[in-house]
């Protein structure tokens, strides 16, 4: 039998995390739950355990980026078959992973499945403000250009990988605003991706990692990010060189 | 160069050049930071004492007032120095994510490990198949 994974990263989230871990243990019952605790400052880590979850408790804040790659070196050393990343502030619909799994069964060539808030009917109940959705949009824009297939939703978080996508991003993954680059990297190895339209929720506590005044900077560096990532001779480094994300691994 | 103006600035180089010994010899540098430092110190020295190198310089490169080369070595080795913090930077905070992210999941491993011999056996499974070396 397959065993599948459920990444939860979660910084300051003691309101939402027992509840998240539980939705998933109820809705999905087939994934194990691993909590990446990034560093809280609050109970989360206990909540999250208190719930039945497995914790990584970070020393410190890593951002998203070295949270989510904690998660993907749990999958991999522990040889789970399929990881996905559910936000730890409740956004995620676990109900949604039966049919972001069954995408990804069906067809043994793909890698990776992001739950998209905007591809299908464009129905939803997700609301953001209107300068996120000019970043998303333009994001969205230049992804589905360079990758060549259509990416409505490039900054959502709920993403469905196989155990190629496991390796590769515990291996390496992005650091500040991951996900949009993520998707770059994806395309750099030749893996393959695609979407599927989920409904999200309206946050429930907590407050979301990127504010109005940062959303700028976000865009600014998201736009380095890939452009500097398209110029790279080879998209990844290994251990041993002298590029820093290189660092060796293991102790 | 007037003489006072040269005795000043070589004892400014050798102080600068005294500096970053002394913080070398109590290893509150280390050697391999100081490289670039005692660089820049010595090409101050040098050129505070032959001080006709200054205008050669400026001979050669085309450029009609002297001092002006000396900003320009003195901001190359300003930009020098700021290129190779930041590499310096990049390196130890990536090891350090990867220091957290490795400590993190040793520890997991450890309480399930505790929670195994404590007869879970569905833990004990888990941390069997679990290898943290990384290659």
């Amino acid at each position: 039998m397959q065993r599948h994974l459920a990444i939860v990263p979660a910084y300051n989230e003691a309101g939402a995390i027992a509840a998240t871990v539980a939705d998933v243990h109820e809705h999905a019952p087939e994934f194990d739950v691993v909590v990446i605790d990034d560093g809280s400052t609050d109970a989360t880590a206990a909540y999250a355990r208190a719930a039945g979850a497995v914790v990584i408790q970070l020393p410190f804040n890593l951002g998203i980026g070295g949270a989510v790659q904690a998660g993907y070196l749990y999958a991999r050393d522990r040889g789970y078959e399929v990881a996905v990343q559910i936000d730890g502030d409740g956004q995620h619909d676990p109900r949604e992973l039966r049919k972001l799994l069954g995408v990804l069964r069906a067809d043994p060539g793909l890698n990776m499945v992001t739950g998209s808030r905007f591809a299908g009917d464009g129905e939803d109940g997700y609301r953001s403000s209107a300068s996120r959705r000019v970043g998303i949009r333009l994001f969205a824009f230049i992804l589905s250009r360079v990758v060549g297939r259509p990416v409505t939703d490039p900054t959502s978080g709920m993403r469905m990988c196989d155990r190629k996508a496991i390796e590769l991003f515990a291996a390496d993954y992005p650091h500040d605003y991951p996900e949009v680059e993520a998707v770059l990297m994806l395309h750099a190895h030749r893996l393959e991706g695609t979407e599927v339209p989920v409904r999200m929720r309206a946050r429930t506590t907590g407050v979301s990692s990127i504010n109005a005044s940062r959303s700028v900077l976000y865009m600014v560096k998201v736009l380095l990010a890939i452009f500097v990532g398209l110029l790279r001779a080879r998209p990844t480094v290994d251990p041993g060189e002298p590029a820093p994300v290189a660092a060796p691994r293991g102790i | 160069m007037e003489p006072r103006l040269q005795l000043i600035s070589i004892v400014a180089s050798l102080g600068v050049f005294a500096l970053v010994f002394e913080l070398v010899r109590r290893r509150r540098l280390m050697e391999r930071y100081a490289l670039l430092w005692m660089l820049a110190a010595t090409s101050l020295l040098v050129m505070s004492i032959w001080s006709d190198l200054l205008n050669q310089l400026a001979d050669a490169l085309g450029v009609q007032y002297g001092p002006s080369v000396l900003f320009a070595v003195v901001l190359g080795f300003g930009f020098m120095l700021m290129i190779h913090f930041s590499l310096v930077l990049s390196r130890l905070s990536d090891q350090n994510k990867v220091l957290a992210q490795q400590l993190a999941l040793l520890q997991s491993e450890q309480e399930t490990g505790r929670a195994a011999s404590a007869g879970d056996p569905r833990d004990a499974e888990q941390s069997a198949g679990g290898d943290l070396r990384v290659s």
